[in-house]
């Protein structure tokens, strides 16, 4: 199918809006009426035909947009981009990994032509068409990871592995759920999740560290993680609170349903060949809570989620303030009817609602 | 699935190096590109040895950026469970095997302001690969070869023409052994050292670094530990409902492996921790021989390493 | 005697030990206030080791009430210096000068430990194997997350970042690259209601 890539924005004035073909492929996270964390990790070795899963890094409609807003963030603020000097070799993997997999899973949007270390990448939809030398960073305009994470949906963490740790060593972050990669870069697995409420006392951090240690070469894992935000803001970044931050009380009855997102993260992770490295890509989706509501199973679960979640969850993932109301909002939807098992929307068996 | 994912290859060719020492070459039969990979990094053969698959980790000792083939070069053991021997006496040019995607566990670390290199014997091949990597980068590096006399100086040669200024090689029995203290003594600070030969070489190496206070993550070192053979023994499979033996001179992983159980596994070699396997109940002496647990998980008798150690005694009672 | 025992915290929170006199081919201390009791102690046990050893000593307001007991301890090399910022290139040609097995062992407040701490990592040392002992005032170095300025001396909560202006809270979270604790702004929510200051762990 061909994508229609919208003109929108993600900040000012909010222009953005998800299509009903975003809607139904939304990456609802909950699979049961409940939440805790757990070390929810599985192959990404792709999914159903047209999910999010299905490619390995998955383009959707807001691509142009999302890489516009990208470019903004970082004119603004270019400490969202960082590597550490030992990190420009596995800033090359990412890229390499990058080309071949999109010009592979999307070729009527990207191609890559190789000829030894002589590379040639055309993104026809930003209108792209580069030669460049591989693994020769004057030929580029950007360090190799800046390059193509620019051209990429969702952010990047690439992680040294070494001393039975990963270090976050270089980074590409401007969708992220309110974490400064100027501040963290250079903390290792632990030191990073270390603002994370119940998670370490739980042994969460010491096993899902030693999934990722072991992660090998073709053969990437994936999860998903989640949070909320008032607004289609992309950037809630630390460094930007002090702007964002006072939009959580702009939320009301009337305008709850158009204006409350949840936020979710698909994360993945490839191991780098050349550098050994880990990359860590960390893919946001958003949907409002009146975008959700059409899909009824998720109606009934969110609401129960929400109503159930521990105080401190829900006050480190930034909305105790606004729960009330979220609630008082959710609770219409749900008639108590039982939910089945699964992230799916059930959509064959309860058709969306308008 | 266990293990790195599978490639398909077959022998291009075999160079017989000196009295001990072979190099193998490999392509693959898809006529893809091989994986790239990192210097240090190993890939798991699997061979067919009539009923039996052997699977033996070896150095990747190709220039990673080499993606047309692969190489290794193996050392004959004659008193080992025959692997080497198996490829030494068995294995022709054009035989289909079958290779794991590598694996790095001895990696460069590449903050490094200088790589100090020290090998011993076989232990020379993970560095080919690494030296070749940090050429690329303009890298600094530094390195200490210990071969037992000039016959069997595997590519002390091809070295020596390359490299003239960085590669130092010490023969054995012109009783010419590498001065370890004065060597570590007065490298610069952020020199990162790297061990890789028998286990008397590396144990001795970091321990005199140790003691000049170079600290423990300055210190890398790799040791090819083949699964020694050992008296049998049986083991209980509790999730399988399966009772093993294990025979002299097979691993109880490969025991495990051989009655159809899927046990996890990478290395093989008792170094990466992806094997261990927790213990239901155990009347009998372990042997653990591995570099995965600590003393106090070995001393309570509750895990155990399947890919290297063994079990003396009346019960053993895994949860696999 | 000025030391202070940290309440349990996050994993990013920096944690001190004591000194001891481990193995090392040449020694190097750098102190600050009553960092140099550390010192002084250390000393006492072993005063054959101040004869191997290089010291840069901060005295801040302690004043000169260390430097008798410092200049009897036959310090093979001992400085005297008015800030970390005026002792920093004489400290960092001490690390590109060095070559392995010096042993680094810092003392006195946070902020001397985290500064002197991230020019060693930055020389190649891997920070586990550097000695820490905390001593003397509680305060910290603190990196506004919205202007990137670098606050000293914090030592209350909420404080005023002394680049940019803004309420900031006082976050445990800490990078030992930027040798600072992360402070965010106070009243991004709700603007202009701050809570009164109080002073760290009191």
């Amino acid at each position: 199918m061909t994508i229609q890539f919208k003109d929108e924005t993600f900040r000012d004035d909010y222009t953005f809006k998800n299509s009903e073909w975003a809607v139904k492929r939304f990456p609802f996270p909950f699979h049961e009426d409940s939440y805790m964390y757990s070390v929810n990790m599985e192959q990404h070795k792709g999914g159903p035909e047209g999910s999010i899963y299905e490619k390995r890094f998955d383009v959707d409609e807001h691509y142009i947009s999302e890489m516009r807003d990208r470019s903004e963030v970082l004119k603004d603020d270019p400490l969202r981009c960082q590597s550490l000097p030992h990190m420009t070799l596995a800033g090359w993997d990412l890229l390499e990994l990058i080309m071949i997999s999109k010009s592979e899973d999307y070729p009527d949007l990207f191609e890559l032509h190789r000829n030894g270390n002589n590379w040639r990448w055309i993104n026809k939809p930003m209108q792209i068409d580069h030669s460049f030398t591989f693994l020769d960073d004057a030929t580029l305009p950007y360090g190799p990871m800046e390059y193509i994470t620019r051209q990429t949906q969702g952010d990047f963490v690439i992680l040294d592995q070494r001393e039975s740790n990963l270090w976050m060593d270089a980074g590409m972050v401007t969708t992220q759920a309110d974490w400064s990669l100027d501040f963290d870069i250079g903390m290792n697995f632990f030191e990073w999740h270390a603002p994370v409420p119940k998670a370490h006392e739980m042994g969460i951090f010491t096993r899902a560290l030693k999934f990722l240690l072991n992660i090998q070469q073709g053969a990437p894992a994936r999860r998903l993680n989640w949070t909320m935000t008032v607004n289609p803001l992309l950037d809630t970044s630390p460094e930007n609170y002090h702007k964002w931050g006072v939009q959580k009380g702009t939320l009301n009855p009337e305008n709850i349903g158009e204006k409350q997102y949840l936020r979710v993260e698909l994360q993945t992770f490839f191991r780098l060949p050349r550098s050994n490295a880990l990359v860590f890509p960390i893919r946001c989706y958003l949907a409002s809570f009146d975008d959700l509501m059409t899909v009824p199973k998720w109606g009934r679960r969110l609401h129960r989620v929400i109503r159930d979640l521990p105080e401190e969850l829900a006050t480190y993932k930034g909305f105790i303030d606004n729960r009330p109301m979220m609630l008082d909002y959710l609770s219409q939807y749900d008639d108590g009817k039982p939910t089945s098992d699964g992230i799916w929307p059930d959509l064959q068996t309860e058709p969306a609602r308008d | 699935m266990s293990g790195a994912e599978k490639i398909n290859a077959k022998v291009s060719n075999i160079i017989k190096l000196n009295d001990l020492v072979t190099r193998f070459e490999f392509e693959r039969t898809d006529g893809q590109l091989f994986p790239t990979f990192s210097g240090g990094a190993h890939t798991v053969i699997e061979l067919k040895d009539g009923d039996l698959t052997r699977r033996n980790p070896y150095s990747l000792m190709s220039d990673p950026m080499d993606q047309d083939g692969y190489s290794i070069s193996v050392r004959r053991d004659d008193e080992g469970r025959g692997g080497s021997l198996f490829l030494h006496n068995n294995i022709k040019i054009g035989d289909d095997v079958v290779l794991s995607h590598p694996v790095n566990l001895f990696s460069l670390d590449l903050r490094a302001k200088k790589h100090l290199m020290i090998a011993g014997g076989i232990g020379i091949t993970p560095f080919l690969a690494q030296i070749k990597q940090l050429d690329r980068s303009h890298g600094n590096w530094e390195l200490h070869y210990s071969v037992r006399n000039q016959s069997l100086g595997t590519y002390v040669n091809d070295l020596m023409a390359m490299h003239p200024n960085d590669v130092n090689i010490y023969y054995d029995d012109e009783k010419n052994f590498i001065d370890i203290v004065n060597l570590l003594d007065g490298q610069p600070l952020g020199t990162h050292l790297y061990i890789c030969g028998p286990k008397g070489m590396i144990d001795w190496v970091v321990n005199e670094a140790s003691k000049l206070g170079w600290p423990n993550e300055t210190i890398h070192y790799e040791e090819f530990l083949a699964p020694k053979p050992g008296k049998p023994f049986q083991v209980k499979l509790s999730a399988s409902n399966k009772v093993v033996n294990v025979g002299e001179n097979e691993s109880l992983l490969e025991a495990i492996e051989r009655e159809g159980v899927d046990a996890p596994y990478l290395c093989r070699g008792g170094a990466c921790g992806q094997c261990e396997t927790s213990v239901i109940e155990a009347d009998g002496e372990f042997i653990h021989r591995d570099h995965w647990l600590e003393d106090d998980d070995k001393s309570s008798g509750k895990k155990i390493m399947p890919c290297v150690s063994r079990f003396d005694g009346k019960t053993l009672v895994l949860d696999r | 005697m000025s030391t202070f025992v940290f309440p349990e915290s996050i994993k990013s929170r920096p944690t001190y030990g004591k000194l001891q006199n481990k193995f090392g081919k040449a020694y190097l201390f750098i102190a600050d206030a009553e960092g140099a009791e550390a010192i002084i102690e250390l000393a006492s046990k072993d005063p054959a080791l101040m004869q191997k050893a290089h010291v840069v000593y901060i005295p801040k307001d302690t004043g000169d009430q260390f430097l008798k007991d410092l200049n009897n301890l036959n310090i093979n090399q001992l400085y005297i210096g008015p800030s970390y910022s005026a002792a920093q290139s004489r400290i960092i040609q001490a690390f590109e000068q060095a070559s392995m097995g010096l042993q680094v062992c810092l003392s006195g407040t946070e902020g001397l430990i985290g500064q002197a701490l991230r020019d060693a990592m930055a020389a190649g040392i891997p920070h586990t194997s550097i000695q820490t002992e905390h001593r003397g005032s509680v305060s910290r170095r603190m990196q506004c997350v919205h202007c990137k300025g670098i606050t000293e001396d914090v030592i209350s909560d909420p404080f005023v970042c002394s680049h940019c202006g803004l309420n900031l809270f006082v976050r445990d979270h800490y990078s030992r690259r930027l040798a600072a604790f992360q402070g965010v702004c106070i009243d991004a929510e709700d603007p202009g209601n701050i809570p009164d200051s109080v002073e760290l762990y009191k």
